[in-house]
Order: structure tokens, then C-alpha cells, then sequence
């Protein structure tokens, strides 16, 4: 009756030995392509290097002014261009303004990068069923996969820096991208469509033409969740090197700095604030044609 | 060079069943299979059953039927929304069954144009960039197309409005720009799927004055979806009454009103204003003497409604029915015309004797 009260696992033995070949096997194809690898991701490492060096060797009033006037194009409040003003004036006096920039450009590449794989693979999952089953349980399993376990891989690969932390985000952040393209896609009106066949338009001309702009307010809500996950991620990408507001909060939890901590907490929650508010009211914007406004 | 003429639309022993293995019913169902019978024994619905229509080119054709009668699909086989499964669809002289879809494309983008029942409008465009959407996708300069869609845009009675959006737009004037855009292609076939049923009846009306006036001087191969009898005797000049998939009659509304082909066709023309769809001549008595040279006169096709208007300010007495050619046919007296406009049964009866 033992294997009743004890759940009858694998001999230890041969657990050891498996978990043993799959380590080795993964050590040695990092060896032996580890560097191919890393070459691959050199154009990204340059884009990162770029962005990073234009946030913080800019001067400051330059950054601040074309932050703000983002601000004003996508929303065309007052208040939250303001509210942007005062939070960027709070974060520099007191002394994160360089971390925060580079937390900024970080959160800039990875956003780019997330539209530019999570579209086309949204619009692919669109158009195609068996796609979409196969690519939503991947979706899952990156969401629910603890993001220290896919850190591990990553690093052995690619070692510690801004590389890997930048894959380690936009595992974590491309989820939302994909599946928001996807459902907006689907979500556009049949009736419209068939005008569109109607007319002749062939899938090109409807994909641009209708499907995507119509689609457009749904992926700017994609895009939206996708900055505030990589913002989430800030922190544990400080873990294997990626430098910004991140760093110094885990130099507060290992040394007990309560209020080093919670500046810095404050100033991620302040550009989040920053970033949502003015890409909801940009996806906002888009919207003003739909609502009916004439019964 | 000879301009080439319009060869109109033609639809032979049309079939369309909807179901996953539609193929292999078509023989059961043209032997006789009914629509019901299908339905239980293989789960299949017949949509249509040997539809068989011919469309003179420039003329209005109506269809129309019950919801659930196949109106819809039907004139979705006309530009190939929807895959018949037997017959053939003859656009100009063509089978456009047996198109590939790049001549399909070409096809529904310059002989065909589509107005739709809920108005199908992109909601992110101005009306103008709706209206031009046509001759976009045809890969027209924006400038070309912009010529052309503000001369429909005015033509539709929307100058003015073309930097609107849909959704600041009424029902009625959406309607508009659904037409605009359709009118803006220059195809010859303009279908219109019960364009009209989503307006309220003063807009109706209103619609279908704008599409008989624009007819006159379009003379496109119109073919119009609709539920309602009314619209179909005032634009159809050839109508087309669709039940269960099947045609049950065809012909002008003088058929229709006149001689319905069965009690359901019959029970609809009985709720139908009479004076305002038959013609005189349905209801005068033939000549059997020359009449009298100073008598008034009427020509025939002015429906009684007119024919009544005319003889309220006009002498008592017989009044003489003269073709289009002045020539004299017969004769109608007033209690004749009051008596046509209020029976249901008889004028049918008077105009066979």
C-alpha cells in the first residue's frame, strides 16, 4: 500500500540522470552557438545602446519638452500634459532623472519590438484558425511561466546585460500585443467586409484599408497593456543587469533602504501613470467617429 | 467604334443549398426533393431551387420576398458573394460562375456596385473617403476619384456634407452616401440589398424618388431587394416574388396586381393601393365604335389614381383612352376608375373580359 500514500515518482536515479543530459545537452549547444547567437542580437543591442545614450545625454529641458509634446499630439488635454510636467520635475529633483531615462528607453525598445513581432503575428492568428490554436497556449504558457525560470536559458545564452533583460520583457509584455490584434481584427463588423468584397478589394487593400483601421482602437488597448507589463518587469530585468529605476530597488531590498525604495517605486508608478494616461486617451481619440452621435 | 451595348444579367436553373456536402444533394433536390424533406433528412437548407430570370439591360429588376425567402442570397450570386452551387449567372454575356478570382475582383470592382441594407459604411472615414472607396480599391489617383465622388455626393444631395463622418449622419442620409459610393464606380449593375428597409417610410419614399429620377438618366441594370409590395410596384419595371427559394411569379406590377399566380401572391396585392399601380387600360372597356372626336382623353400607362385627378375637373361622360400615338383604344367612364380603385377581384376579371 505504500504507493497509495506516497505518489509513485520516477527512480531518483534516472530523474537525476535526465535532468543531467538536458542541462549538458543546453550547456553545450550554448557553447557551441552561444556566440551566433549573440551576434544575431547585435542590431538590437545597437538600437538599445542608441536609445539609451539619446534619453540620458540629452539635456534634460530637450527630453522634457518632447515628452511633453507627445503628450499634447496623442491627447490633446491640458491636464494630463501638466500632470506629465509635474511628475517629470518631481522624478529630477529628486536625483532619478538619469535612471529614469534609461528605464524610459528600455521601456521605448521594447514596446517597438513587441508591435513589431506581436502584429504580424496577431494578423496572422486573425486570418487563420489552426494559428490561433496554436499560438494561444503558447501565449499562456509565457504569461504563467514565472519569469525567473525563462530568465535562466536567456542568461546562459546571452549572459547578463541589456540583451537579455530586453528578451526576458517582451516575453513577458508581447501577450497582450498579439491577442488584442487578433480579437480586433475579428471583431470588425461582417457588413463591412462584405462591402469591401463587394467593391472587389482584394486582401491587401482590406486588411489595410478596413480590417486594421477598424481594428485600431483594440490594438492601441494591446499596446497599452503591453507598456504597463514591460514597466512590471522593470525590477527582475535589474536582476541580470539592466540598468534604470530597477537597480536601485534591489539595492534597497538587499541593504533594508526603506525610502530609496519607495523613490524610486514612486518614479516607476509615475511614468506608468504617464504612459497609460496618454495612450488611453490616444486609443480614446481614435474612437470619436464610432460612437453614434445622430440616432 | 461601336460602343459596346450591355448585355443585362441572365440567371439559368440557379441552385444554391447551404450545408457542408452540398454537392451531392443537387440531383435529389431537382428531382423534386423539397426544402422541408432536405432539411430533416440530411440536414441541408435550400436556399434556391431553378431560379430562372432574365434582367434587360437599363431596367429596374425587383425581387422581392418574405425574409427567409431567399431575396438576400440571391442577389448575392450576382457578384459572387456567395458560390452557387448549380447554374449559371450570365453578367453581360458572361459566366461568372466559372470566374478566378482575380477576374472576380476585376469584375466586382468595375461591372458591379452594391448598396446594403446597413448602409456598410467605414466609420473611420469622412463621407468623402467612403464615397471614393470604390475607386480606391479600383487603384484610381485620389484626385480622379475626388472629382467623381463630390459629383455623386452633390447628385445624392449631400453637398456640403462631405467632410462629415458617418455617425453624425441620419439613417436617410448614410443611405446617400451608400449610393454615392455605389454610383461613384460607373458600373453598369447597381445592386441594391433592401436598401430601403432600414429608413423610416417619409425617407423611403423620399430614397426611391431619388433612384427613379437618377434611373432616367443612368439607365443602369438595377436590381433591388425588397419586402415591401409598395416598393416594388412603384420601382420595379420588372418584379420578381421569391417564396421558400422558389420565383412563384414574375413579371411588371400590372402582372402582379392584376393577376396574382396564387393565393399568397394575391394575399399581398390585396393590401396594395390600386389607384396608384393600375394603368387605365386594365380597367377601360375596348372600343367598339369610333368615339366621339370631342370627348377628353387619357393616355394609356397614367395609372387610375392620375386618371381619376384628370377627370375631377373634367366634363361628365365617357372619356376616350388613346395610346402613346394619339390613337384611340377605348373607353373608361369615372364610375369605372372609382369602382377599379376600391374592389380587389374585379378589375382582374375586367381586364380579361
Amino acid at each position: 500500500m505504500d504507493w497509495f500514500f506516497k505518489f509513485p515518482h520516477m527512480d531518483d536515479a534516472a530523474l537525476r540522470a535526465l535532468k543531467k543530459t538536458i542541462d549538458e545537452g543546453f550547456r553545450g549547444f550554448t557553447r557551441a552557438y552561444g556566440d551566433t547567437i549573440e551576434s544575431l542580437f547585435t542590431p538590437l543591442q545597437h538600437f538599445l545602446i542608441y536609445a539609451e545614450r539619446f534619453t540620458t545625454k540629452t539635456p534634460w529641458p530637450i527630453i522634457t519638452l518632447i515628452i511633453l509634446a507627445i503628450a499634447w499630439a496623442a491627447t490633446r488635454n491640458l491636464r494630463i500634459v501638466a500632470g506629465c510636467l509635474v511628475t517629470l520635475l518631481l522624478i529630477g529633483y529628486f536625483d532619478m532623472w538619469d535612471d529614469t531615462m534609461r528605464t524610459i528607453s528600455m521601456i521605448f525598445v521594447c514596446t517597438v519590438l513587441s508591435i513589431a513581432i506581436g502584429l504580424p503575428i496577431g494578423i496572422l492568428m486573425s486570418r487563420n484558425d489552426k494559428v490561433q490554436k496554436i499560438v494561444n497556449p503558447i501565449l499562456d504558457v509565457m504569461q504563467t511561466m514565472p519569469s525567473f525560470v525563462y530568465l535562466i536559458p536567456v542568461v546562459m545564452l546571452l549572459g547578463i546585460g541589456k540583451v537579455p533583460g530586453l528578451i526576458a520583457v517582451v516575453i513577458y509584455a508581447i501577450p497582450p500585443m498579439i491577442r488584442l490584434t487578433n480579437l480586433g481584427i475579428r471583431l470588425v463588423d461582417s457588413d463591412v467586409l462584405e462591402a469591401a468584397d463587394a467593391f472587389g478589394a482584394d486582401s491587401r487593400q482590406k486588411l489595410f484599408k478596413v480590417q486594421l483601421p477598424l481594428a485600431l482602437p483594440t490594438i492601441m488597448a494591446g499596446i497599452n497593456q503591453t507598456i504597463m507589463m514591460a514597466l512590471a518587469m522593470v525590477v527582475i530585468a535589474s536582476m541580470i543587469g539592466v540598468q534604470g529605476l530597477g537597480q536601485p530597488v534591489l539595492k534597497a531590498i538587499a541593504n533594508q533602504y526603506f525610502t530609496l525604495g519607495i523613490f524610486n517605486g514612486l518614479a516607476i508608478v509615475g511614468i506608468a501613470i504617464i504612459f497609460d494616461r496618454v495612450s488611453q486617451a490616444y486609443g480614446h481619440r481614435l474612437q470619436k467617429h464610432r460612437e453614434i452621435v445622430h440616432g | 467604334m461601336a460602343e459596346h451595348v450591355f448585355g443585362g444579367i441572365q440567371i439559368r436553373h440557379l441552385y444554391k443549398i447551404f450545408g457542408p456536402d452540398a454537392a451531392a444533394h443537387i440531383d435529389a433536390v431537382r428531382n423534386g426533393l423539397t426544402k422541408a424533406e432536405l432539411n430533416e433528412k440530411y440536414g441541408h437548407v435550400l436556399g434556391l431551387r431553378d431560379i430562372n430570370i432574365e434582367m434587360p439591360s437599363g431596367s429596374i429588376q425587383v425581387i422581392m420576398g418574405l425574409s427567409g425567402s431567399g431575396k438576400s442570397t440571391l442577389i448575392r450570386h450576382i457578384n459572387r458573394l456567395i458560390d452557387p452551387t448549380a447554374g449559371e449567372v450570365l453578367v453581360d454575356g458572361v459566366d461568372i460562375v466559372g470566374m478566378n478570382e482575380k477576374d472576380l475582383r476585376e469584375f466586382r470592382r468595375h461591372q458591379t456596385a452594391m448598396v446594403f441594407q446597413k448602409f456598410a459604411l467605414l466609420p473611420h472615414r469622412s463621407v468623402l473617403d467612403n464615397t471614393i472607396f470604390g475607386l480606391e480599391i479600383q487603384g484610381l489617383s485620389r484626385q480622379q476619384s475626388v472629382d467623381t465622388a463630390m459629383r455623386w455626393l452633390e447628385r445624392v444631395g449631400l453637398k456640403g456634407f462631405e467632410k462629415k463622418y458617418p455617425n453624425q449622419l441620419s439613417g436617410g442620409m448614410q443611405q446617400r452616401v451608400g449610393l454615392a459610393r455605389a454610383l461613384s464606380n460607373d458600373a453598369p449593375v447597381l445592386l441594391m440589398d433592401e436598401a430601403y428597409s432600414a429608413l423610416d417610410p417619409l425617407i423611403r419614399t423620399d430614397m426611391q424618388t431619388v433612384l427613379l429620377d437618377l434611373q432616367k438618366e443612368i439607365r443602369k441594370t438595377v436590381v433591388f431587394i425588397t419586402h415591401d409590395l409598395d416598393e416594388a410596384l412603384r420601382l420595379g419595371d420588372q418584379i420578381a416574388i421569391l417564396r421558400d427559394g422558389e420565383v412563384i411569379q414574375q413579371g411588371t406590377s400590372q402582372d402582379i396586381v392584376l393577376r396574382p399566380a396564387d393565393d399568397y401572391v394575391a394575399n399581398f396585392v390585396r393590401e396594395v393601393n390600386r389607384g396608384r399601380v393600375v394603368h387605365v387600360e386594365a380597367v377601360m372597356r375596348p372600343l367598339d365604335e369610333p368615339p366621339a372626336a370631342d370627348r377628353p382623353t387619357i393616355t394609356s400607362g397614367v395609372t387610375i389614381e392620375d386618371a381619376i385627378r384628370i377627370l375631377a375637373t373634367a366634363p361628365d361622360g365617357d372619356i376616350t383612352v388613346v395610346d402613346t400615338a394619339a390613337k384611340p383604344i377605348g373607353t373608361v367612364t369615372f364610375r369605372q376608375l372609382a369602382n377599379a380603385m376600391v374592389s380587389t377581384r374585379e378589375t382582374g376579371q375586367n381586364a380579361k373580359a
